[in-house]
């Protein structure tokens, strides 16, 4: 059983990555903040049946997302789960890509990734749908495994699986679009036919 | 016709040994193939060069997504929330 005096010591240094998903979530700083607030105090208050030795941070980020889903994602429902259109394998690759990067052997696709800037990532990681938004922002920006991130969400894993691989693509075709929007990258070459 | 700039043979596009390594792209890279599976793609990357640059290409993004999603905790909340958490302490709920 967790020492309720030590909460702070151990559950302190989180708080950047949980505002930053928080971020994610909510897409607007002030329910951020209270969204991150609020996590803080009801894992204080729950740290009595937080098992030490077990992982902190995944504990924390379930309490995180359930405080989201329970209480700040009903201010701004959207109608965005339904239709998330599938992506390709590959999407970005082809578009940055090039016969001529293929001929050289440059890798002109990672030299094309590096103009993509924090706001451009952070902006189509956030137009994701939410499910597919929260699966991706747990595996890739903060490193859960698939079986820690279906105890967050309290998913089962294969549901996990599939909405972090159509989401991968799906931000991918986002990145794609934005960083053309925002010129940072060339548009595709209009499909031959 | 395709809208692939390298036509039909890049990866994904060519043999089956390419669809099948695109197919277990994510599984891959995320540690979460049988050795067996595993041992297949890693020999499949050795022999095609168009795949091997797809996957690294795929580790490239997981990095960038992984990096440019950090934001800075704004000022203040950090103590805001040490002095909720004493509040809650010393009220007693």
């Amino acid at each position: 059983m967790a020492d309720r005096a030590t909460f702070a010591d151990q559950a302190m240094e989180f708080m950047p990555s949980l505002y930053s998903a928080a971020l994610r979530m909510t897409r607007n700083p002030a329910d951020a903040e209270d969204l991150v607030q609020e996590t803080y105090l009801k894992a204080y208050r729950a740290f009595a049946s937080f098992k030490e030795g077990t992982n902190l941070k995944a504990w924390m980020y379930r309490i995180l997302t359930n405080t989201f889903i329970n209480g700040y994602r009903a201010k701004k429902r959207r109608p965005e789960e339904s239709d998330l259109d599938d992506v390709e394998d590959l999407y970005l690759y082809r578009r940055l890509g090039g016969l001529e990067a293929a001929r050289t052997g440059r890798s002109a696709e990672e030299e094309a990734l590096e103009h993509f800037t924090d706001d451009t990532v952070k902006a189509a990681l956030e137009s994701l749908p939410e499910p597919f938004r929260m699966a991706v922002l747990l595996a890739d920006v903060e490193g859960f495994s698939y079986k820690e991130i279906a105890d967050i969400l309290d998913t089962p894993i294969g549901t996990v699986m599939s909405r972090l691989h159509r989401g991968r693509r799906r931000l991918q075709k986002a990145l794609f679009e934005f960083g053309v929007e925002r010129g940072l990258v060339a548009p595709a070459p209009a499909p031959q036919s | 016709m395709t809208d692939q700039p390298w036509g039909a043979a890049g990866p994904g596009m060519g043999t089956g040994d390419c669809d099948e390594a695109v197919h277990r792209l994510y599984h891959y890279l995320d540690g979460q193939l049988t050795p067996e599976r595993r041992a297949d793609v890693r020999r499949h990357l050795d022999e095609c060069a168009p795949c091997f640059k797809a996957f690294d290409f795929e580790a490239e993004v997981r990095v960038l997504i992984q990096q440019r999603c950090r934001d800075e905790v704004p000022t203040g909340l950090h103590e805001r929330i040490a002095q909720a958490i004493h509040h809650t302490a010393t009220t007693g709920e």
